[in-house]
């Protein structure tokens, strides 16, 4: 039941019991002026059957902090982003070396189910259940043993979410009657309700108009002092606009990882260059 | 890939350069009317003022529209912004060159106080200046760029020289003292045109390797 639904999560327990110190981290690709570091990839190598996804790739993910990835169709940054919470584990032949912390944990050590509670993710199309708004949100909370009253806990992650506005008199209609938007922010909620630690975003605002876009990305702005963020996006504006630090991929290699002012008005690699205005190729 | 944005690009360039050698134009004609008496000289500088001016606001809009419908980014975005500033700085450098030919109409009706010695060689070094930092841009020099930063003390040190003789003039003979006052104010003029030169020189280097050398006492963490 639980490998079936990663997202689900019971509360914070989990999170605060892995508190451990966080490691000591090499200079190379970390985020400038963050305090404190989330999760941190250290020297990944990724594999597909024989194919060589991720090269070697070292980075931090700063707490409290929003960090895209950029990068061309196939670049391997959607495949770093689920190595963070192994959601890689999915897919058959594949393998990984390397290190990858949460607060200094190896995250190959924890339990995975406990692992995807800490680390949330949310998908380029949305995935709610074929059940009632309500539902989507309660159903985590149930499977992991929801003390207290689950109404309130519903509200606050719709709240969290920026949705219960809209939905709070439909809680319990069927989740597939909300628009596209209104679904991504109920997926959202569906991961916050377990309360992770980070939230994974993959494309999240693909699927959506320019309306639903703008309030996924101030929802971003909103959930930041309370959750680390990590998002995939093919929209670089998106990406300058939403995160504090970017790194650019290219060919299963992490190229640059600079704070986005830097990167988007002076970055350091000549391919970040060509990428970021268009000459790639 | 070239981009199609690449040719608006070039365009916005094409149209400052014109700017810069009207600009330049001006600076020069204006000096020579002063250094020649020569008030028709003058008037020809008054009456083109106009055309910088509606390249400034030309030049603008088109930045605007860069700005708003292409998302720029890195060296793209550096080199509209640097334009944006440049702009200003060549609309301001045509009305010191304005400035300069109303003293020079005026000058016109006095005799010479004396021999012009200082006066034309700050104009010659402001105008290289000027010169200078448009060739940087062109070339995307950052060395040329730099060395005209580097002269902007030699063109302070000029106007104080004529500032300390023409104030002896004026304390030597009463008679001097409007024409030699508007001699300082056509010295001060140049100073002016020359830090504007060296405005867009800092610009050229923030467009070319991305660095901001404006004021280098200010700490940017604490800014």
């Amino acid at each position: 039941m639980d490998s079936a639904f990663p997202l689900m999560a019971n509360s914070g327990a989990a999170a605060a019991s892995s508190s451990a110190k966080i490691a000591a981290h090499t200079p190379a690709m970390t985020t400038p002026g963050a305090s404190t570091l989330r999760m941190k990839v250290t020297k990944l190598n990724f594999y597909y059957g024989k194919n060589h996804a991720l090269h070697n790739v070292s980075m931090d993910v700063a707490t409290n902090r929003v960090t895209a990835m950029i990068g061309p169709s196939g670049c391997g940054k959607s495949t770093l982003l689920r190595t963070l919470n192994r959601m890689h584990e999915t897919l058959r032949h594949t393998r990984l070396e390397g290190e990858i912390t949460l607060d200094g944990v190896n995250i190959l050590t924890l339990d995975v189910t406990r692992l995807r509670r800490m680390v949330g993710m949310v998908f380029q199309k949305p995935n709610p259940f074929p059940k009632s708004i309500y539902e989507n949100v309660a159903y985590g909370l149930r499977i992991n043993g929801h003390k207290g009253r689950l109404d309130d806990a519903v509200e606050k992650s719709l709240r969290r979410a920026a949705l219960w506005d809209e939905v709070k008199d439909k809680l319990h209609k069927s989740a597939y009657a909300l628009s596209g938007g209104q679904q991504q922010r109920l997926c959202i909620a569906r991961a916050l309700a377990v309360d992770p630690e980070v939230l994974l975003l993959d494309e999240p605002c693909s699927a959506l108009d320019p309306v639903n876009t703008a309030k996924i990305e101030e929802l971003l702005f909103e959930l930041k002092p309370s959750c680390t963020l990590v998002i995939v996006t093919h929209n670089m504006q998106q990406a300058a606009r939403v995160s504090d630090s970017t790194a650019f991929m290219l060919n299963g290699e992490l190229i640059e990882f600079s704070p986005t002012g830097t990167m988007f008005t002076t970055p350091s690699d000549p391919r970040t260059e060509a990428y970021i205005t268009g000459r790639f190729g | 890939m070239e981009r199609h944005f690449e040719r608006d690009l070039e365009e916005l360039k094409e149209r400052l350069l014109w700017m810069g050698s009207l600009a330049e134009r001006a600076v020069h004609q204006a000096v020579h009317a002063v250094l020649d008496a020569d008030e028709a000289l003058a008037q020809t500088v008054l009456r083109e003022e106009n055309t910088i001016n509606e390249l400034q606001i030309e030049i603008d809009d088109r930045v605007v529209q860069l700005l708003a419908l292409q998302q720029l980014m890195a060296a793209d975005l550096r080199f509209v912004l640097a334009i944006a500033r440049i702009n200003n700085d060549l609309e301001r450098i045509g009305d010191q060159a304005v400035n300069i030919a109303h003293s020079a109409t005026r000058i016109v009706r006095h005799p010479r106080v004396k021999p012009y010695v200082d006066l034309p060689r700050m104009g010659e070094l402001a105008e290289k200046m000027m010169r200078d930092s448009l060739d940087s841009l062109v070339r995307r020099d950052i060395e040329l760029a730099r060395s005209v930063l580097s002269r902007d003390d030699q063109v302070d040190q000029l106007r104080d020289q004529i500032f300390r003789e023409l104030l002896s003039y004026m304390m030597g003979d009463s008679s001097v003292v409007f024409p030699a006052f508007e001699l300082i104010l056509v010295a001060k003029n140049l100073e002016r045109i020359a830090d504007h030169a060296t405005n867009v020189a800092e610009d050229v280097i923030y467009m070319v390797a991305g660095s901001d050398v404006r004021h280098p006492a200010v700490d940017r963490n604490t800014a």
